[in-house]
């Protein structure tokens, strides 16, 4: 065993990469939870970005288009699962589950081909002395415009839902829909843009997997950070900040794992790359005592009768 | 006379299978408290929804200051001077009282301003209220005031209020009444929903009564008597119960100093709750909603567990016993929501017979269904209750509220039982429906059972029940003897006018 | 403006209706993405819902069809019962992983020890074995209120690293030159899940799928258990009010579909799949979702539509060699099987009505 092996810098450096999929993904799911709507098709979203991304960011050259088109990606599945649940009123687990399920076959249909290349490279953001400072700089300021993108929209998220008239809306839709179309908000109109913007939001998370961390396509290479990202939304109790901190746990937690499988630790490889669920599952039972601050309509199916 | 502020010509609104308003027509001027009287399901909640545009009329029009008023949606009516007071689903628990006005405003200012606006509205109208409070938190006296104080801030020409003295004890009622007067003497008018009589002879200038969605007249509350106004209303006379005589008999069921923990976040606890209850009388619990009434039936109906022996059926300690083993000892109960609680909504009624049949009407043996005899047990129900179906295999929810509501009080009673718990026996239901569900209520105790009628409307209680005690806060008040009671007496039961003042008109 | 409007009660001529036309949808649907990936698309679902009933080699695909309807049916059986009840099992892929090692370790157990009593033994194994997988979310659901979506989700990543762990570790066969991978079961006649009546498909696994079916109808028509699940799922409150222990229920539900799911492994593992190895596990137990909800989370539903969703499986191997259909291409096909059904589901609940839109 061989721990010194382990450069704590290049761990946190790659613990902030390792998180940002998650991350994004999560802060998506967030806002459409906070509207009420409980897609469990974030897997089926991400890896739908996740190729969606690495193609077009392979044809074009250009990992920014890359970006765009997993952002866009993500929203047009997203968009079917909005018709599903917000026009045809069906069930929101049913088709959540029937979003993965397709997202899955999708990806790999869209994928025949792109396995083994490896895509554009996605450059690091070069800041001026920031980057340059000893340790701080390697840790937070080596990194690409995806990561700062990806905090500045947690800043976003949570200042819209604080502040902003938007937020107030988006929340009184989330807590009683019955009440927020009683006084004329648009419930569905909210909710289908909330739906969108967490498919945006997990179809870059997607993207980044693919296109930064990794990075290459592999047939199911998400292999269940929607669903991870899906448990940090619980374990945020619904607030966004808290939603940075658990991606970092997992980020670190996934990284360490990582790191520890070539030091000869004497942990079967498997037991290692099993933690991350299991942690997920731990967080989830520490958790699941407070449910107070779910929304109140989430996952409930509004129809305007009469 | 002055010009109308809001004219209604014609008004109709057809929903599959029912015509909810046809050709209804009347005037609203300023300055008046004008009342809309009607039964349930007469089409009152259709004509105001479309007063506030949250419903499209079919044919018909609307003149608001003599212009053409077509609302689009609720902002639109709102931008126009019109503001509503819902009975209910129109505040969100876990927001704040601000955050809470702020969403039923158009362009509500900052926070910090709109909370210094709350403050000085409310205390302008005597209805003190916390900005800052968590709306979950509060009573139901006080959620109302949001409601007012949301419409206040927008300087309303014309507010509708749906059945706002529902959540309100005697001395509140008061206190609005006064509100509103003030409100009037400001040139606002007042488009007031109500079915109860008095209270519109007390309160308003003008009344326009409606029966199954047509007007049949409009009228001067103070000159017509409550009786003519209510047979404007129903149509016809129907038989009102006839009290019984009452014989008390032995002690059933005793509650000890029951206390609970209201399962849900914005629930009421119940603190010491002890009550007698005896065979052959009806002991009516009154009571704002939200002061503990649904924690009190699931405590009894055996939903939520407590202390073994603060609950005693016969001297059997039965705290701790599911529902089914409750059963099994004769008490049967009611709960307040039909459609999801005293009733699967999807399934039909022979189905729903299952729910507390399986066992006393040997429904299921050893586990296995005998669907002939749940299919006899609910056509003896809707033989029994008169209720209206086109036969035991429709879907509870096709039904209306009033039958389905005889359905769930006749399954209960049809079990012939011994200690029965009813919540809000004839909540929404139509007034012969509710004359009949009481009529049968008082037969049952006659026959002996002992029952417990959890109610919030209080005329009901004064005329079934035997003893009457008021839930406050998760508190029981004495018991008295109904006959001796007075209006003044109840109210203050009831916790009189909790915080509440007169407005400083 | 096309208007929905809530039907007084579910239309039961459309609860029937729905999954035909949510085929036929995914068919038309299908055919369109196949002839985007230039194929003809009548050849196409020819291949994939005719050759293998009809066609020259349906000797060989028919039995392979029960093979493959087996695992989905008993699985899809098990999850349906949780579905109605509210209770979401979407974690049977690592009961069905976890079944089928622990109903393979008892058989390796024993190997090359030749007894009447191994097969059993198994399948008991592997019954309890998926069981005890479903109890991890079932007891968290209980005891803290965690959601078992999420949980017994995690758990199939979880089993599929055992799954590794066991193919290169514990059961790995001694003699197999150092390959992950155990012994082939096929080779080991008291372990082997071998065809009752030969050419015909019919395995151990197709009678117990069959006895499922069965025993699942009775129970949700003419049981109080299964009225219970119906009641908990369509009015939590009133099934709380009937009398109903949420809790019960979860442990009851959960650990049906579990056990099935696990047995479904297990008479993989010891038949036609024949060895644990790291690829053993393809995906039935989340087509088996597919499967429940295509039959309507009611058994003879789920009967038929296992067999349908077994056909797609195999027209689609027919398909990969015969055109060179894209293996990908049969899994969006079935995940848009289930999207298309959703959609069509709500005319099982509201009927389509054209409004005008003016205001009067």
């Amino acid at each position: 065993m061989d721990l010194s092996a382990i450069d704590p810098i290049l761990l946190l450096a790659s613990l902030i990469v390792a998180s940002t999929p998650i991350l994004l993904a999560a802060l998506g799911e967030l806002v459409a939870e906070r509207a009420g709507v409980l897609n469990l098709g974030v897997e089926g979203m991400m890896i739908t970005g996740a190729i969606c991304g690495f193609a077009i960011a392979v044809n074009t050259g250009s990992p920014f288009i890359g970006f765009v088109a997993a952002a866009l990606g993500g929203a047009v599945l997203s968009l079917l699962f909005g018709l599903l649940t917000q026009v045809a009123l069906a069930n929101q687990v049913a088709s959540g589950l029937a979003l993965t399920l397709f997202g899955l076959g999708l990806s790999a249909l869209l994928g025949q081909g792109y396995q083994g290349i490896k895509p554009p490279p996605t450059r690091s953001l070069d800041i001026p002395v920031l980057s340059d400072l000893p340790v701080v700089g390697r840790i937070l300021f080596s990194h690409d415009l995806m990561v700062y993108l990806a905090l500045a929209l947690v800043a976003a998220v949570w200042a819209m839902l604080k502040y902003t008239r938007a937020g107030l809306i988006l929340r009184a839709v989330g807590e009683n829909h019955d009440a927020a179309h009683a006084l004329g908000l648009k419930v569905v109109l909210v909710r289908l843009l909330a739906i969108l913007f967490g498919g945006a939001c997990a179809g870059l998370g997607g993207a980044y997997l693919s296109l930064v961390r990794v990075p290459q396509w592999t047939e199911g290479m998400t292999a269940g950070y929607g669903w991870i990202a899906l448990a940090l939304v619980v374990f945020a109790s619904w607030k966004a900040g808290r939603v940075l901190l658990g991606a970092w746990l997992f980020g670190g937690i996934s990284v360490l794992q990582l790191n520890l499988q070539p030091t000869g630790i004497p942990i079967p490889v498997e037991y290692l790359s099993m933690s991350p669920y299991l942690i997920t599952i731990l967080v989830l039972v520490i958790m699941s005592g407070d449910k107070s601050r779910a929304p109140g309509s989430l996952g409930r199916t509004f129809h305007a009768s009469q | 006379m002055t010009e109308p502020l809001l004219s209604i010509e014609g008004l109709t609104k057809a929903y599959p299978g029912v015509v909810a308003n046809e050709d209804v027509s009347f005037d609203i001027r300023a300055g008046e408290v004008h009342a809309l009287l009607g039964e349930n399901g007469a089409g009152k909640s259709t004509l105001v929804k479309m007063i506030y545009g949250l419903v499209k009329p079919d044919s018909g029009t609307m003149h608001l200051h003599g212009s053409l008023f077509t609302p689009s949606e609720p902002s639109d009516a709102r931008q126009q001077g019109v503001a509503m007071v819902f009975q209910h689903f129109s505040l969100f628990d876990a927001l704040t009282v601000a955050e809470n006005v702020a969403l039923g405003m158009e362009n509500p200012p900052p926070m910090r301003t709109l909370a210094a606006r709350i403050r000085e509205v409310s205390e302008t109208y005597g209805l003190p209220l916390d900005p800052t409070r968590i709306v979950g938190d509060l009573s139901a006296g006080e959620r109302q005031r949001v409601e007012i104080i949301r419409c206040l801030l927008q300087e309303p020409r014309l507010l509708i209020m749906d059945e706002p003295t529902s959540v309100l004890t005697p001395q509140e009622v008061e206190i609005l009444f006064e509100t509103l007067r003030k409100l009037t003497s400001e040139g606002v008018a007042i488009l007031y929903i109500s079915h109860k009589l008095e209270e519109i002879r007390t309160l308003c200038d003008r009344a326009t009564v409606l029966r199954r969605g047509r007007n049949v007249g409009t009228c001067d509350p103070a000159q017509t008597t409550a009786q003519a106004m209510a047979e404007m209303m129903v149509g016809s006379a129907f038989a009102a119960p006839a009290r019984r005589n009452t014989e008390r008999g032995d002690a059933r069921l005793v509650l000890d100093a029951l206390s609970v923990r209201a399962p849900s976040a914005f629930g009421t606890s119940l603190k010491k709750v002890s009550l007698t209850l005896h065979a052959g009388e009806i002991l009516g619990i009154g009571g704002v909603a939200g002061n503990g009434q649904d924690e009190l039936l699931a405590a009894l109906s055996g939903e939520l567990p407590v202390t073994p022996g603060a609950l005693r059926l016969d001297d059997t300690p039965i705290g701790r016993l599911p529902p089914q083993a409750r059963r099994d000892l004769g008490l049967f109960a009611a709960p307040e929501e039909r459609l999801g609680h005293a009733a699967a909504p999807e399934m039909s009624l022979t189905e729903n017979t299952l729910l507390t049949g399986a066992t006393r009407q040997g429904l299921s043996q050893r586990g296995f269904l005998h669907w002939s005899r749940a299919r006899s047990f609910a056509e003896k129900v809707i033989a029994d209750f008169d209720v209206r179906t086109p036969g035991a295999e429709v879907a509870a929810r096709a039904l209306s509220g009033g039958n389905l509501q005889k359905f769930v009080i006749g399954r209960e009673m049809a079990h012939d039982p011994e200690v029965l718990i009813v919540n809000q026996p004839t909540w929404g239901v139509d007034a012969a429906a509710a004359a009949f569900i009481r009529q049968a209520l008082m037969d049952l105790a006659a026959k002996g059972a002992a029952i417990l009628v959890i109610s919030q409307d209080l005329d009901e209680l004064m005329q079934i029940s035997d003893r009457f005690a008021a839930l406050n806060a998760g508190r029981l008040s004495d018991i008295h003897p109904t006959a001796s009671l007075t209006t003044e007496q109840v109210g203050l039961m009831m916790g009189g006018a909790h915080d509440m003042e007169v407005a400083h008109v | 403006m096309l208007k929905l409007e809530r039907r007084p009660q579910p239309s039961r001529t459309w609860s029937a209706l729905a999954p035909v036309l949510a085929v036929l949808i995914t068919m038309i649907a299908g055919g369109a993405m196949f002839a985007a990936l230039g194929q003809d698309p009548v050849e196409a679902i020819r291949t994939i819902f005719w050759e293998p009933l009809f066609g020259e080699f349906a000797f060989y695909y028919r039995p392979q069809l029960l093979v493959k309807a087996a695992p989905l049916i008993l699985i899809a059986i098990g999850l349906a019962l949780g579905f109605r009840a509210n209770i979401w099992n979407i974690g049977a892929e690592g009961q069905y992983i976890i079944g089928a090692l622990t109903g393979a370790g008892v058989g390796l157990a024993f190997y090359p020890t030749e007894s009447a009593l191994i097969f059993p033994l198994m399948v008991l194994a592997g019954a309890l074995g998926g069981w005890a997988w479903a109890m991890i979310p079932a007891f968290l659901k209980v005891r803290f209120g965690t959601n078992e979506i999420l949980v017994s989700l995690m758990l199939v990543y979880v089993a599929e690293q055992l799954l590794a762990k066991m193919s290169l570790g514990l059961l790995r066969n001694p003699e197999g030159r150092g390959f992950p991978g155990s012994r082939n079961l096929r080779d080991y006649p008291s372990a082997h899940n071998a065809e009752i009546f030969a050419d015909t498909g019919i395995h151990w696994g197709v009678v117990a799928a069959t006895i499922a079916v069965i025993f699942a109808y009775i129970l949700l028509t003419r049981h109080l258990l299964g009225f219970h699940i119906r009641l908990a799922g369509q009015a939590p409150r009133a099934a709380r009010f009937a009398g109903v222990a949420p809790a019960r229920l979860v442990l009851i539900c959960l650990g049906i579909s579990g056990a099935l799911a696990g047995l479904a492994g297990m008479f993989e593992v010891a038949g036609p799949a024949g060895q644990i190895n790291i690829e053993f596990n393809v995906g039935y137990g989340f087509t088996a979702i597919i499967v429940a909800f295509l039959g309507r989370l009611h058994p003879i539903g789920i009967l038929l539509a296992g067999l349908l969703m077994a056909l797609t499986y195999i027209g689609g191997e027919a398909a990969e060699s015969n055109l060179g259909l894209p293996a990908a291409a049969i899994q969006m096909f079935q995940g848009m099987l289930l999207f298309f059904l959703l959609a069509v589901d709500v005319l099982t609940h509201f009927r389509l009505r054209w409004k005008s839109a003016e205001v009067a």
